[in-house]
């Protein structure tokens, strides 16, 4: 009845001198759906890197006559042969509502290339480059273009957008995440190492910073924003704007961990052989809640990038020529617009799966990093 | 107990005053004054303000002067109840804003209600029977709140209804009764459209406090006293209801507070899209158009009205927690 | 009460009645884990005389506490009884002899189990701090016991738990009722716990190791308490507790657990005078002497406690044993076998 063990005896000693981060890893690696999302968000990530290769249209190319149009439909077997086409469309007027509408045109058969010419981009904004992932052959020719996920109303394809757009939208909260970061570790340091009245004053403070709504003060200094800034520069400040609320939940962490952690006996222990204090703090306290400042800060994520869009979609955060899943999401603001052309509302979904691949992957990071979890 | 009370006090006074700092700091950041737009938007009218309008009007609202002392002056005439002009509607601030802002009370108060009438069965729910299929419905659901943004939620149902139902979700009143006035029936219109927003806002938060509630309940369910109550004979149900969520009740009870703020935050989104008659649609125009005062005042509006939810949240909070009644936690 | 260290009658085994209280037969209690099953109990069979005081006695993880559970029907999950029969014997109406009733049938929520649990047969724990619920009164902790079990007024159960309280020695009972478990002191919570759980006036008290978080007066006092209680109500008591001395003290047999099985069962002072089991004799040979000279070693067992996952084959003792016959101890398992008056022992010494 008994399990053998005994078979990975040299497996399970391995246990015994693994380092902190192997551990990690390993408790990590169980949590199957952490792993998973922790895959999609370097799939994300790829896709920050080679949007350009990725996209097949100029995103800011517009073209009145291909406004709002439709997802296409990809035929994926020519024949019995893969070979992927989509159709040509025609456009023509509907005789009662004198609406332009799209008919799609089977006698146009354009197949779709994959490592294709196209418009010319830098890669990594070094390396000049041509080739995309998909396109058609004479790609730059405007009537025979593909659009996968359809086009605004301005005739600006959605698929290329949507690459260029996760770009911007994952770096802001980069950015912001770890402008948060900075803040929360050393406030939160601060507070938790050396208690007293700052520790109390820097409390207040947070509690303060929480109990406000933070979307009112964000619109306001988003609106607040000079028109004749440069989208560089709107960005920048976006990015300030919604860290300078965001550091506090770190900053509680940070604290928390220092609070507890002072009262150790291992840290008391560090100051009886004789560390001084810097040593005591970067040696024998910071790794013990290193691996919970990651999992906060992961977690910390997604409710950046939840501020951005929101920001954005109600056109005060980037605006255009910029492209953020907000700002591309704006074109769906109410209904009348979303039901005719209900595919403007597809960036919603990378918005929804990048939230949750974080959230996941956050609390895969923290599950492993705490060492008496189950 | 009245200690604590007190220094929650404190505490609400001085966010009330930071709040008001920040509104203040709003107001004054685009460039320009209010005088001289406001001589602007006259001359396009066609009226002309002489100077000597013009140099009362700056005085009257101490521009031209340090900052401090124009913050001074703006609270003054709002402890008065005088909150300034709305430049875009040309009518006195609280005229602006009036029901609105109740509206925005209904709303949030109704999505927090509802936060905790559906966050706490299933948050115990989830905890007592772990990794049942339930738990992991209840999880998954629980995730999506937290990812969809409240928004976006709101377009989707919206578009959903909209196809599917060929029905209009949005806003707070039937066509007929939007404008009618103050009765029996309009009441209960509003209470029948009152639930679909509420629970869009209050979703995430819902998700927040099911996943808070259960990893609390889960710490609690392993507890020795929970083994003492569990061998007096005491009913599974009883046994869990009665120790272990209470118990779990003090951290849970803590985080309405927080709660609060991000409900009247999404608050503004969402009526935005669902087209409810508060404050947020209100606020963006005047952001747009920067009509500044309203919009300083919107946002000193909607934090004090946070703050005193809040407030009562805590105090609510050490009616439960015994332990912060004997002594300071 | 009054410090009369191993004063009071303890029952002989000439007084004990016929049938016995509760009769543990082949219990086993298993937990269904990721990585394997535990046998936390592994066929464990004693006998509990009423009036009597059983000792368990063993190392921390032979299952001293999770047959307590087991009795009780309060396993946590993934535990399960697996096979085995509890026989108690119910208290019928007027104190003569109820029904006997196997505790392994009956469904751990329904009415039966829960009107004997805390009723007929009560609980007492290690830790009297966290056994206690932080948000509730002491009083509103004992008086939902009596409420439970009797049927009596709310007012009437209040008097009922300040008078226990007080019989058990609880000064002021009357504003102790009202206060916190943290507000009390950890001998005063400790006999708080044991007022709870004697308000029902249970036949069996089974207590998991009552004193070793007491110190050592405190230990004596509720020693003494649960004798004297132990003395008026004619209830048993099954003393869970690694502690020799204890057993010394107030048990009138012991059974000996190791990994899940009772390897040794008997009168105390056989168990102290006559240890059979190599493991019952290394335990009392690892007891300090108080009288042997000071430069001595101590005599601990050899080996260490294996691995729950890691069980040996056969007698479970075996890798520890000073007395180990190859061949036979690492191959089959030896069963409780009789070697004397109401002694048994398992082992191939004396099969």
């Amino acid at each position: 009845m008994a399990v053998a063990v005994a078979a990975d005896a040299v497996e399970s000693q391995r246990i015994f001198v693994a380092s902190q981060w192997q551990l990690m890893w390993w408790r990590f690696r169980k949590h199957r759906v952490a792993v998973a999302s922790g895959i999609v968000i370097l799939g994300f990530y790829a896709v920050v890197l080679g949007a350009d290769f990725l996209a097949y249209a100029d995103p800011d190319a517009s073209e009145a006559q291909r406004s709002l149009m439709p997802p296409q439909r990809v035929y994926w077997l020519d024949g019995w042969r893969f070979g992927p086409y989509v159709h040509g469309v025609k456009g023509a007027r509907d005789p009662q509502t004198f609406k332009r509408v799209y008919v799609s045109d089977p006698s146009q058969k354009i197949p779709l290339r994959f490592l294709v010419e196209g418009f010319e981009y830098r890669f990594l904004g070094l390396i000049p480059s041509t080739r995309h992932l998909i396109g058609v052959d004479g790609g730059l020719d405007a009537n025979k273009t593909i659009f996968l996920l359809g086009t605004d109303v301005q005739g600006r394809d959605l698929w290329s957008r949507l690459m260029y757009g996760t770009r911007i939208s994952l770096t802001i909260g980069l950015l912001g995440v770890t402008a948060s970061l900075v803040l929360g570790v050393v406030l939160g340091g601060i507070s938790g190492f050396y208690g007293g009245v700052i520790d109390t004053v820097i409390q207040r403070v947070i509690e303060i910073l929480r109990s406000i709504p933070t979307i009112p003060l964000w619109m306001g200094l988003a609106a607040a924003l000079p028109r004749e800034w440069t989208i560089l520069q709107v960005y920048f400040a976006i990015t300030v704007i919604i860290s300078l609320l965001g550091w506090t939940e770190l900053a509680r962490v940070v604290r928390g961990r220092f609070l507890s952690m002072r009262e150790e006996d291992f840290v008391v222990s560090a100051r009886l052989v004789g560390c001084t204090r810097l040593r005591t703090i970067f040696v024998h306290m910071v790794p013990s809640f290193m691996s919970h400042i990651i999992a906060a800060t992961t977690l910390a994520l997604p409710a950046m990038i939840i501020s951005e869009t929101s920001l954005s979609f109600l056109g005060l955060g980037l605006r255009p020529p910029a492209i953020s899943w907000g700002v591309l999401l704006q074109q769906a603001q109410n209904v009348q617009t979303v039901a005719i052309s209900p595919w403007l509302m597809l960036p919603a979904v990378p918005v929804i799966v990048a939230v949750m691949a974080f959230n996941f992957l956050g609390d895969g990071l923290r599950d492993a990093a705490d060492p008496y979890g189950r | 107990m009245l200690a604590y009370i007190g220094r929650r006090v404190v505490l609400a006074v001085f966010t009330v005053w930071a709040i008001s700092v920040l509104s203040f700091a709003i107001i004054q950041l685009p460039p320009g004054d209010y005088v001289s737009s406001y001589i602007a938007q006259m001359a396009s009218m066609g009226s002309v303000v002489t100077d000597e309008e013009a140099q009362n009007l700056r005085i009257q609202y101490g521009l031209g002067q340090p900052m401090y002392v124009q913050y001074l002056k703006w609270m003054k005439l709002i402890v008065q109840g005088d909150f300034g002009m709305s430049m875009e509607w040309k009518r006195p601030n609280t005229e602006v804003i009036g029901a609105r802002l109740w509206m925005t009370v209904l709303i949030s108060v109704a999505a927090l209600i509802l936060t905790w009438i559906l966050a706490l069965p299933i948050g115990i729910y989830s905890a007592v029977r772990q990794y049942s299929v339930g738990d992991y419905v209840a999880t998954f659901i629980g995730f999506v709140g937290l990812a969809v943004p409240n928004f976006l939620l709101a377009l989707v149902l919206l578009y959903l209804g909209f196809v599917l139902f060929d029905a209009h979700i949005g806003g707070l009143f039937s066509p007929e009764l939007q404008d009618a006035d103050w009765s029996a029936a309009k009441v209960w219109d509003l209470l029948k459209h009152v639930p679909i927003p509420a629970l869009i806002l209050g979703l995430a938060g819902t998700a927040q406090q099911i996943r808070i509630m259960r990893a609390n309940l889960l710490d609690e369910l392993r507890k020795p006293y929970v083994v003492t109550a569990r061998s007096k004979g005491l009913s599974e149900s009883k046994v869990v209801l009665k120790y272990p969520v209470r118990v779990a009740l003090n951290p849970f009870a803590s985080t309405i507070g927080y709660t609060l703020p991000y409900i009247v935050s999404g608050s503004i989104i969402v009526s935005l899209v669902l087209g409810l008659p508060t404050v947020g649609p209100l606020l963006l125009k005047a952001l747009i158009a920067q009509d500044m005062f309203l919009a300083g005042t919107i946002v000193l509006l909607l934090g004090v009205m946070t703050v005193i939810g809040t407030l009562i949240s805590d105090i609510l909070l050490v009616w439960i927690d015994p332990r912060i009644r004997l002594e300071e936690t | 009460m009054d410090g009369n260290l191993g004063g009071g009658l303890r029952p002989e085994a000439a007084d004990l009645k016929g049938e016995p209280l509760l009769s543990v037969r082949n219990l086993k209690t298993y937990f269904a884990q990721d990585e394997g099953t535990v046998l936390a109990v592994d066929g464990v069979s004693f006998d509990v005389a009423p009036g009597a005081t059983l000792g368990i006695v063993g190392e921390s993880g032979c299952g001293k506490s999770v047959t307590a559970r087991s009795i009780l029907r309060i396993v946590d999950r993934p535990g399960r009884i697996v096979e085995g029969e509890i026989h108690f014997r119910r208290p019928g109406a007027n104190g003569g002899a109820g029904a006997t009733v196997d505790l392994a049938t009956l469904d751990p929520n329904g009415t039966e189990m829960r009107s004997i649990r805390g009723a007929e047969i009560a609980l007492i724990f290690q830790e009297p701090m966290s056994s206690f619920s932080p948000v509730h009164t002491i009083g509103n902790q004992i008086v939902e016991a009596i409420m439970l079990h009797q049927d009596v007024s709310r007012r009437e159960a209040r008097a009922q738990a300040i008078e226990t309280l007080r019989h058990v020695g609880v000064s002021s009972p009357e504003q102790r009722v009202d206060q916190l478990a943290h507000q009390l002191s950890g001998g005063l919570r400790q006999r708080a716990m044991i007022a709870m759980a004697l308000s029902c006036q249970p036949t069996l008290l089974i207590a998991d190791e009552p004193t070793t978080a007491l110190d050592v007066t405190t230990q004596t006092q509720i020693l003494e308490l649960m004798r004297q209680l132990q003395q008026e109500n004619g209830m048993a008591i099954m003393l869970i507790t690694h502690d020799l001395g204890v057993i010394a003290e107030m048990a009138t047999d012991v059974a000996v657990m190791y990994l899940g099985r009772v390897v040794e069962q008997a009168p105390v002072d056989a168990i102290f005078h006559d240890p059979r089991h190599p493991y019952t004799r290394a335990l009392l040979r690892s007891i300090p002497r108080i009288r042997r000279r000071t430069r001595e070693r101590l005599t601990p067992i050899a080996g260490a406690v294996p691995h729950p996952y890691n069980r040996p084959p056969g007698c479970p003792f075996h890798p520890r044993c000073a007395e180990f016959m190859a061949g036979r101890c690492d191959r089959e398992t030896p069963v409780l076998k009789p070697v004397g008056d109401r002694h048994a022992v398992s082992c191939f010494l004396y099969a």
